[in-house]
Formats: structure tokens, C-alpha cells, sequence
């Protein structure tokens, strides 16, 4: 030791490891929910109706398609950033735990199910 | 809570020793919301792109329950809840920049937050159920 920056010497050595990282994550994918967000609510607002074939004529157009696709992985990503705060404050220990088990299956399962969707009505299998 | 020879001391201060204020509010009603984007909000989603995958039949089972009373409110209720988080999260971006913070000024968009995504929440339906 005894050379280096004085942040190089430091970084690291915290109790919680690392710094900003979960923080900016949760303002880039707030950008990201804001941006998808707007687009599929003016995107409903647009359409000549909602009915079944409207909408999936709708989606299973390419931009509309990416766009949903990454309203799902923004918007999951966002979520489960989000939840983690509120289990952090609210359970400890075991419940802690197992709650954020539970977080990254259900987040994880839920943004993979929507994608499916998606895909399937972009390619056309439903 | 010990009550032994502690009549006149000092009590820490806790959420229950606050008088609330907007920007309490604000701050609770934005993880309220936040929380109920996340479970409410997404499932629905979820519940609207699996629909349409199945067909047209589950997509009308879909659509029964979302144009019935109790499905207007709860959707009305998830739209009101993702615009004000929406609204809230924006007041977040101004004061992560270290904008803000002047009492007054933040009072004002602590109540301005919440009613601009009720603003926007109504404004959504409006056209939705008028054009």
C-alpha cells in the first residue's frame, strides 16, 4: 500500500462492497420504463380499437414488438431492483432470504414469460 | 416499551413522533405505488400478453373482466398508480441532480407530483373511453 490513488486504496473496502451501482441501475431503467412506458400508452390510445386482432396485428409489427420487449426487461429489471429495497427494510434474516429467492424467480420467470409472448406474436405462432 | 422512571425523558425520534408533511407523503405514497406497479401491474401485463397469445377466446375472457365494473376500477387503479409513480420518479431525477431542496419549492412539487399523475391517469381514460 502506499501508492496508488487515495480512491484506488479504498474502493472496495466497504461494508456494503460496492457503491452507486444498484442505485444508478434503478434511475437507467427508470429512464427506460418512462420512455416504453409513454410509448404503450399512446400506442393503446391510438389503435383503432383494442380487440384481439387489432392489438396482435399491433405488436407483431417489429417496432412495436422490441418496444414491448424491452418494456418487459426494463420494467422487471426496475421491479425487482425496486422490491429488493422493500425486502431489505422490511424482513430479516431467514424471511429476508428466502423472500429474495422468491424476488429473482419471479422476476426472472415473469420478464421470460412475457418475452415468450412477444416473440411468439412477432414470428407469428399464435 | 420499558415505562420504569422514563415519564420525562426524551423519546427517540420515529415515524410516529413526525408531523407528516407533503414530502413524506410523497416519498411513502412513491414506494406504495412503486410496489403496486411491480405486482399488480406487471401481472396484468403479463395476464393482457398471455391472453393474446392464447386467442381470441381467452383474450375475450380477458377483456370481460377488464371492461367490468370491478376490472375499470382496478385498471383505473393501476394506471393512476404507474402515473404517479411516473410523476414522483421524475420529481427524483430533479432532486438527484441536487435541484430542489428549497423548502418551499419542495413542498410545491411534493403536492404537485401525485396530482399531476392523477392528472394524467384521468386524461388516459378520458381519450381511451371518448374516442
Amino acid at each position: 500500500m502506499g501508492n496508488g490513488t487515495s480512491i484506488g486504496r479504498v474502493r472496495g473496502l466497504g461494508s456494503a462492497k460496492s457503491g452507486t451501482h444498484h442505485w444508478l441501475l434503478q434511475r437507467w431503467t427508470a429512464i427506460g420504463n418512462l420512455v416504453l412506458v409513454a410509448y404503450l400508452a399512446v400506442s393503446l390510445l391510438l389503435l383503432p380499437n383494442l380487440g384481439h386482432a387489432a392489438v396482435s396485428e399491433w405488436i407483431a409489427r417489429p417496432v412495436p414488438a422490441v418496444a414491448l420487449a424491452l418494456l418487459i426487461v426494463s420494467t422487471f429489471w426496475h421491479a425487482r431492483l425496486g422490491l429488493q429495497v422493500f425486502i431489505e427494510d422490511y424482513l430479516q434474516d431467514a424471511n429476508r432470504l428466502a423472500a429474495m429467492i422468491a424476488l429473482n424467480l419471479v422476476t426472472f420467470a415473469g420478464a421470460a414469460f412475457g418475452l415468450l409472448c412477444i416473440v411468439r406474436l412477432a414470428l407469428g405462432g399464435a | 416499551m420499558a415505562q420504569a422512571g422514563t415519564k420525562n425523558r426524551p423519546l427517540s425520534p420515529h415515524l410516529e413522533i413526525w408531523k407528516w408533511g407533503p414530502a413524506m407523503a410523497v416519498s411513502i405514497l412513491h414506494r406504495a405505488t412503486g410496489t403496486v406497479n411491480a405486482t399488480a401491474g406487471l401481472g396484468v401485463l403479463l395476464w393482457w400478453l398471455g391472453a393474446l397469445v392464447s386467442g381470441p377466446e381467452a383474450y375475450a375472457t380477458f377483456t370481460g373482466h377488464a371492461t367490468s365494473w370491478y376490472g375499470m376500477i382496478l385498471l383505473f387503479g393501476i394506471t393512476a398508480s404507474v402515473f404517479i409513480h411516473a410523476a414522483s420518479g421524475v420529481r427524483h431525477f430533479v432532486l438527484d441532480i441536487g435541484a430542489g431542496f428549497e423548502l418551499d419549492i419542495n413542498k410545491v412539487w411534493s403536492v404537485l407530483s401525485p396530482l399531476i399523475g392523477i392528472a394524467l391517469a384521468a386524461a388516459f381514460w378520458a381519450v381511451l373511453l371518448l374516442r
